[in-house]
C-alpha cells in the first residue's frame, strides 16, 4: 500500500482559498495574515492593522505572540478550511527513546479517523499532541487552523475548550461521584444554572446508557462503565473534535457497538470530527472513515480500512492476520 | 521406549518443543535488544550525580512555576479552604497528642537534670525555651511532613498515573492552580497555626507535670516561662514553619505531579516525599536558626 498523503494539497490550497493572501506563499508573508483556515469562532478575524511589523515576525517564540492578534500560524501556510487536524512531520522522543519519527496525518472536518498500530508504538503519544498535552520536538501541529505547538498556555486553554479527549482509563476523578465528575466541568467552565446542568448531565449519561450510575463513585464502576462515563463527561462540553483513546477496549461486544455507533452518531448529527485509537476491528469497521496505521514512528499506511488491510507491508499483514473473518466494509 | 510408534501425541509434543525452541530464540533476541537499550541509556547518563542534579534542577523549575502562577487567576479559594481543612483539622489530633505528651515527658526529664544544679525553679523557662524555639516548630513540621507528604505525594501521584491530571489539563481547568498552588498555600498558612497549637499543648502538658509533682501555681509558671522569651524569637521560630510548610507542600506536589509509570512509582513518590521534605526541613532549620542568631542575637541577650 502506498502512503497516501494529502500534505501536498494541504500546502497548495491556502493560496487560492485566501484571496487576500499573496499567491506565492513566501514563508514570511504568511505570518499574521488573515488566514482562510482561521476558525470562525476563534480569535477576532485578523485584519489587525499594523500588527505585521511588530513582534509577530518572531512568532516562533510563543510568548511573543499577542493573544489578540489573530490565529497562531507561525511561518507556514495553514491547511485548507476543511482540514481540522494536520500533523506535519512530527517528531517526539523521550530521552534516548524516539517514539514519533516524522508523522504526517490529516483529518477532514466531520470525519472519523482511526489510528491503529501495535502496543507501545506511540498512538497515545500521537493523539496527546493534538490536544497540546505533549509538544513535538520538531514538526507542526495544526488544529482548527492554528499551530498548537506555538501557542502559550492561555491560547492553548482557549483552544482546548473546543477539544475533548477520552483517556484510556476514563480518567474520572475518584474523589467525586459520577454526577460530581460531570458537574465539575460545567461548574468551572460555564455559568449555566443548576437545572440546566442537571439536564445536561442526565442527557449525557443516557447517551452512554448509564443513568443509574449517577450517584456512584468511580471505584464502584467496572472498567467499561468508567470509560463510558468518561465519554459522557467529554461529550458534555460539546467539543468540535474528540480524541478517543481506545474507547472500546475492554467492553463487551454489545457495548463496543453502542460506543462505536455513538461515535458515528455524533459525527452525523453534530458534525464532530474525531480521532480514535483502537485495536478493535469491529469498532474500526463501524467508526473509520479513514485509517492511519502507525509503525516505527511513522504513518506507514493510510486509507480506508480495506485499503490498509490489503497493504503489503509485512507488519500490517501480521497485524490483520486471521481477521478476514470480519465482513469487509 | 523407543519402540513406541510416532503416534499423534509424540508428534504433538515434538512440535510443541520445536515451537518453544523457536520462541526461546526470539526471546533471547528480545533480551539482547533490551540489554543493548539499557546500555545505551547507561551511556547517556553516566556522569555521576547527574540524575541528582537533574532532579534538583527540575524541582527548582517547579518552584519557579509555583511563584509565577500563584499570583495569577484562577484563585481556587474553595479548594484552598478544603486543603487547609485537610492540613489543619484532620491533623489536629495527631499534632495535639504529640505536643501534649512531649511537654509532659520534657518536664519529667528536665526536672532531674535541673535538680542536680539546684535550678529546679528554671523548669518553666527551660520548657518554654525548648518548646517554643525548637521542639514545637520542628516536631510539628516533621509530624505533618509524615502525614501530609505521604498523603499529597500519593494522591497527586495516583491522579497522574490514572491521567486525571491530564484530563484537567485538556479541559482547560489549570490543574497546577487547582492541585499544587492550593496545597502549597494551605501548608504555608496552616503550619504556623498548627505549631502554635502544639506549643500551647506542650506547655500545658509541662505545666500539668509540674502541678502534679509539686503543685506549681499557674501564674508563677506562666511568669517564669515567658520571662526568658523575646517576642522576636517567638515570631521567628513560629513563622519559620511557613517555610517548612512550603517545603513539604512543594516537594510532595513535585514528586506526585511527576510520577510516571504505575502504582509502585506512586508508593515511591509518597515515601520520597516524606524523606526528602523531612531532610530539607532539618537542613533549612539549621540555616534559619543561624541566620536568626546573626540578625537578632542569641538567647543570652535576653533579660
Ligand atoms: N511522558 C512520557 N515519558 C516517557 N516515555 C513515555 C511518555 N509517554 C509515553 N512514553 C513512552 O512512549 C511509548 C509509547 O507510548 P504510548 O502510550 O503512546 O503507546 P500506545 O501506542 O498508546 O500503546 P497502547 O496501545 O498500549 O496504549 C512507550 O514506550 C512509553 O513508555
Ligand atoms: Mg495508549
Amino acid at each position: 500500500m502506498s502512503r497516501i498523503s494529502r500534505r501536498a494539497d494541504a500546502r497548495r490550497q491556502p493560496a487560492e482559498a485566501g484571496p487576500g493572501a499573496d499567491a506565492g506563499p513566501h514563508p514570511l508573508d504568511d505570518d499574521g495574515l488573515a488566514t482562510p483556515a482561521s476558525d470562525p469562532t476563534g480569535a477576532p478575524a485578523a485584519g489587525v492593522p499594523g500588527a505585521e511589523g511588530t513582534a509577530r515576525g518572531d512568532a516562533r517564540e510563543p510568548h511573543l505572540v499577542d493573544p489578540e492578534a489573530g490565529p497562531v500560524t507561525g511561518n507556514s501556510p495553514p491547511p485548507p478550511d476543511d482540514i481540522v487536524v494536520d500533523l506535519r512531520d512530527v517528531y517526539k522522543g523521550f530521552g534516548p527513546k524516539k517514539i514519533l519519527r516524522g508523522v504526517d496525518m490529516t483529518v477532514e472536518r466531520g470525519t472519523s479517523a482511526v489510528v491503529m498500530g501495535g502496543s507501545g508504538t506511540g498512538k497515545s503519544v500521537l493523539t496527546k499532541h493534538v490536544v497540546g498535552l505533549l509538544r513535538p520536538d520538531k514538526g507542526e501541529v495544526w488544529v482548527l487552523g492554528e499551530r498548537l505547538d506555538l501557542m502559550d498556555q492561555e491560547q492553548l486553554d482557549q483552544k482546548r475548550t473546543r477539544l475533548g479527549y477520552l483517556f484510556q482509563g476514563g480518567a474520572l476523578f475518584d474523589s467525586m461521584t459520577v454526577y460530581e465528575n460531570m458537574r465539575f466541568f460545567l461548574d468551572r467552565l460555564t455559568t449555566l444554572d443548576r437545572g440546566e446542568k442537571d439536564d445536561l448531565i442526565m442527557e449525557g449519561l443516557e447517551d452512554v446508557n448509564l443513568p443509574s450510575t449517577r450517584d456512584q463513585y468511580p471505584a464502584e464502576l467496572s472498567g467499561g462503565q468508567k470509560k463510558r462515563v468518561g465519554l459522557a463527561r467529554t461529550l458534555i462540553m460539546q467539543p468540535d473534535i474528540i480524541l478517543y483513546d481506545e474507547p472500546t477496549t475492554g467492553l463487551d461486544p454489545v457495548s463496543v457497538r453502542v460506543v462505536s455507533d455513538l461515535i458515528v452518531k455524533l459525527r452525523d448529527t453534530r458534525g464532530i470530527s474525531s480521532i480514535s485509537i483502537t485495536h478493535d476491528l469491529l469498532a474500526a469497521e463501524i467508526v473509520a472513515d479513514r485509517v492511519h496505521f502507525l509503525l516505527d514512528g511513522q504513518i506507514a499506511a493510510a486509507g480506508t480500512l480495506d485499503e490498509v488491510r490489503r497493504s503489503d507491508i509485512p507488519e500490517l499483514q501480521e497485524f490483520f492476520k486471521g481477521t478476514d473473518a470480519y465482513g469487509h466494509a | 521406549m523407543e519402540t513406541l510408534p510416532a503416534d499423534s501425541l509424540t508428534q504433538r509434543l515434538r512440535d510443541a518443543r520445536r515451537s518453544r525452541q523457536s520462541e526461546k530464540i526470539l526471546q533471547d533476541k528480545e533480551t539482547e535488544r533490551k540489554v543493548e537499550e539499557r546500555q545505551e541509556e547507561a551511556r547517556t547518563s553516566s556522569v555521576p550525580g547527574e540524575e541528582f542534579f537533574a532532579e534538583a534542577g527540575n524541582l527548582f523549575s517547579f518552584v519557579g512555576r509555583f511563584f509565577s502562577r500563584v499570583w495569577r487567576r484562577p484563585y481556587e479559594v474553595r479548594e484552598l479552604l478544603t486543603q487547609m481543612d485537610e492540613v489543619g483539622t484532620k491533623s489536629l489530633m495527631l499534632t495535639g497528642v504529640v505536643g501534649f505528651s512531649i511537654g509532659i515527658v520534657l518536664a519529667m526529664q528536665s526536672r532531674g537534670t535541673l535538680a542536680r544544679f539546684g535550678a529546679e525553679s528554671f523548669l518553666p523557662s527551660m520548657l518554654a525555651l525548648s518548646v517554643i524555639k525548637e521542639i514545637g516548630p520542628v516536631l510539628t513540621s516533621l509530624v505533618l511532613a509524615g502525614r501530609l507528604g505521604a498523603g499529597m505525594g500519593a494522591e497527586l501521584g495516583s491522579m497522574k498515573v490514572t491521567e486525571q491530571i491530564d484530563a484537567l489539563e485538556v479541559a482547560a481547568l489549570k490543574p497546577f492552580h487547582y492541585l499544587v498552588v492550593t496545597r502549597v498555600l494551605a501548608c504555608v498558612i496552616m503550619f504556623p497555626i498548627m505549631t502554635m497549637l502544639t506549643d500551647f499543648l506542650a506547655l500545658a502538658g509541662g505545666y500539668l507535670e509540674a502541678w502534679l509533682s509539686d503543685g506549681m501555681n499557674v501564674r508563677v509558671f506562666i511568669a517564669t516561662a515567658f520571662d526568658s522569651l523575646r517576642f522576636a524569637d517567638v515570631i521567628v521560630d513560629t513563622m519559620k514553619t511557613s517555610i517548612f510548610g512550603f517545603i513539604v507542600g512543594i516537594v510532595s506536589c513535585y514528586l506526585g505531579y511527576n510520577v510516571r509509570g504505575g502504582t509502585r512509582e506512586v508508593g515511591r513518590a509518597a515515601m520520597q516525599s516524606v524523606v526528602v521534605s523531612s531532610l530539607l526541613i532539618l537542613i533549612s532549620d539549621v540555616v534559619i536558626v543561624r541566620l536568626s542568631i546573626m540578625l537578632f542575637g542569641d538567647i543570652s541577650d535576653a533579660a
